[in-house]
C-alpha cells in the first residue's frame, strides 16, 4: 500500500563527483537541497519560479532549473554545479571568459548564466535545434543562435552583450 | 507549500493505480508547472506519483506509419527527433518555440499536455476563480483579459491554452493513449482529451481520476508545408497572444490550427477548407461565434493577419 503518512524522503545523488545521501522533507528542492542541505551556494536562488535560471545546474549533463525539481526526484542522478566546472585556480573555459569578457555586473545571475553558456554550446555541438534555427537539418553556432538559448537567464545588470562575447570565444577556442 | 507523500513507481500500471488509490494523488514528471503551482498554492496534492522510472521515453514507429511518443520523451527530444524533425516540423518548430532550454530539458510530452493556464487570476490566489476554486466566481471576465480567449470560453472562465506544442499536434490530428488502473487502454484524439469550460473550468480534459496518459500518437506524415509561426510580446521566452500552426499543401489545401485564442488548441475542419480562398475565409469560419473582450478583441485580426502571411507566402 501507499505510504501516505511519510513527509520525508532518502535520496542518493552524485554531485560535482561525491555520492551524497540525503534524508529530507519531500519538498525541499534540488535548489534547496544543493544551498541549504550541502552548503553550495554557487547555485543562486532568483525568481524560485523558473524564470530567472540563476538556479541553472547540469543533471546527468543537461541543464535545468533546480528550484523547479524536487530532490527526492534525483535518485541515481549526477548533478554538476558552478563549483563542479572550475575552481579559482583552475577556471573552466567558460568561467575565464566571463572573467575576460566582463560578463557581469554584480554576479548575482553568473553561476546560472555560465551553467547555461556551457550547456549551449554543448546542444548546438549536438545538433539540437532551437527556435531560430533556419534549417532544421543543419544547426549552426551563430549569435542569434546564442542569444535565443539564453533567454532562459535573465540579468538584471544587463550584461548581455558582455555575456554573448564570452560564449563567441570559447565556441572558437574549443571548434 | 503544504506536505505531501511521495512514491516512485517503475510501471504505468503501478501509477493509474496509485492514483486511483490515494485520495488527492497526483502525477508528478518533469515537474516544471505543477511544482510551480504548488509554490504557490494553487496545486496542493497530498501524494506525489513520481513517474520517471516508466520508461516511457522512446518514440516508435507505429504500423500505420506513424509515430508514437512515450509521454516521458523530454521537449528537447522530441524537438530534435530525427523523424520528427523530417516529417512533422511543425511540431519541432511549435516546442522550440515555448519555454527555455532549461525548461524543454525537463518538461515531458504528458506534462505539456496536461500544463495550466497562465490566466493572472488563476495565479493570483486572493481573486476568485472558477478554474481554481469552482464556484468562485471569475475576476477575468471584468478584469484585464488581454491575454485571454476569444472563443470557446463561458461565462464562468475565459482562459486560454497556454501550450505551443498541442497547438502543432492538433493540426497533425494526434491522439492521446492511456491506461486506467483496472488496466483497460483508449486513444483520445486531441480535439477529444481537451473539454471547453462550459460550466465546470475545472475539468479541463477527459481523464478520469486513475488515468494516466502513456504516449501520444501521430498519423503518418501528411506533407505539405509547414509552419508555427508564434507572436507575443517578447522574441523568447513568453506565452502565445496568438499562434498559428498551418500544414499547406501545394494545390492550396490545408490544415490550420490556433493557439492562444481559446481554451484548448483551436481547429476547425470546415475551416480548414477555406483555405484555398485565404485567410479571411479560414478565420470567418474558425472564429464565427468569437465573444471577445475589449482588451483582447485585437487577438481576431492579428490571427487573420497572421494566416495572411503564411499563406501568401510573405516570410515569417
Amino acid at each position: 500500500m501507499t505510504d501516505t503518512t511519510r513527509s520525508r524522503s532518502s535520496v542518493t545523488m552524485t554531485v560535482n563527483g561525491t555520492e551524497q545521501q540525503l534524508d529530507i522533507d519531500n519538498r525541499v528542492t534540488l535548489l534547496d537541497a544543493l544551498r541549504e542541505h550541502l552548503k553550495l551556494t554557487g547555485t543562486k536562488k532568483g525568481c524560485d519560479h523558473g524564470q530567472c535560471g540563476a538556479c541553472t545546474v547540469m543533471v546527468n549533463g543537461r541543464r535545468v532549473n533546480s528550484c523547479l525539481s524536487l530532490a527526492v526526484m534525483h535518485q541515481g542522478d549526477e548533478v554538476t554545479t558552478v563549483e563542479g566546472l572550475g575552481s579559482p585556480e583552475d577556471l573552466h573555459p567558460m568561467q575565464a571568459a566571463f572573467i575576460e569578457h566582463d560578463g557581469y555586473q554584480c554576479g548575482y545571475c553568473t553561476p546560472g548564466q555560465i551553467c547555461s553558456a556551457k550547456s549551449v554550446l554543448e546542444e548546438i555541438r549536438a545538433g539540437i535545434p532551437s527556435h531560430v534555427t533556419r534549417d532544421l537539418a543543419n544547426v549552426v553556432m551563430n549569435d542569434d543562435e546564442l542569444r535565443e538559448r539564453m533567454s532562459g537567464n535573465i540579468c538584471r545588470c544587463g550584461a548581455y552583450a558582455n555575456i554573448l562575447a564570452a560564449m563567441k570565444q570559447v565556441a572558437e577556442e574549443t571548434a | 507549500m503544504k506536505s505531501f507523500s511521495y512514491e516512485r513507481v517503475a510501471t504505468a500500471a503501478e501509477a493509474a493505480s496509485a492514483l486511483g488509490r490515494t485520495k488527492g494523488a497526483k502525477i508528478i514528471a518533469g515537474g516544471t508547472n505543477l511544482l510551480d503551482l504548488m509554490k504557490l498554492g494553487i496545486e496542493a496534492p497530498d501524494h506525489l506519483v513520481d513517474v520517471n522510472g516508466l520508461g516511457l521515453d522512446k518514440i516508435e514507429e507505429t504500423a500505420e506509419g506513424g509515430l508514437r511518443i512515450g509521454t516521458l520523451v523530454r521537449n528537447t527530444d522530441m524537438a530534435a527527433d530525427a523523424r520528427i524533425r523530417a516529417d512533422y516540423p511543425l511540431l519541432t518548430r511549435a516546442v522550440l518555440a515555448g519555454a527555455s532550454g532549461q525548461l524543454r530539458n525537463k518538461a515531458t510530452t504528458g506534462g505539456n499536455l496536461l500544463q495550466r493556464t497562465r490566466c493572472p487570476y488563476f495565479y493570483d490566489t486572493a481573486m476568485p476563480c472558477n478554474k481554481r476554486k469552482p464556484g468562485s466566481g471569475c475576476a477575468a471576465l471584468s478584469g484585464a483579459s488581454r491575454q485571454l480567449a476569444v472563443i470557446g470560453g463561458s461565462e464562468a472562465c475565459i482562459a486560454t491554452y497556454p501550450g505551443d506544442m498541442a497547438v502543432a499536434m492538433r493540426a497533425l490530428d494526434a491522439a492521446v493513449e492511456t491506461v486506467r488502473a483496472d488496466g483497460t487502454t483508449r486513444s483520445i484524439p486531441l480535439d477529444q482529451f481537451y473539454h471547453l469550460p462550459g460550466t465546470s473550468p475545472d475539468v479541463e480534459n477527459d481523464l478520469a481520476a486513475d488515468e494516466l496518459i502513456t504516449h501520444v500518437t501521430l498519423p503518418a506524415p501528411v506533407g505539405g508545408e509547414q509552419t508555427y509561426t508564434k507572436i507575443r510580446d517578447r522574441a523568447s521566452y513568453a506565452f502565445a497572444l496568438v499562434s498559428v500552426a498551418v500544414i499547406r499543401h501545394s494545390d492550396g489545401s490545408g490544415r490550420v490550427a490556433f493557439g492562444g485564442m481559446a481554451p484548448k488548441p483551436w481547429r476547425a475542419e470546415e475551416a480548414d477548407a477555406a483555405m484555398a480562398k485565404g485567410a479571411e475565409a479560414v478565420t470567418e469560419i474558425a472564429f464565427a461565434g468569437a465573444n471577445p473582450t475589449e482588451d483582447n478583441a485585437f487577438k481576431l485580426p492579428l490571427a487573420q493577419r497572421a494566416l495572411a502571411k503564411i499563406l501568401h507566402g510573405k516570410g515569417e
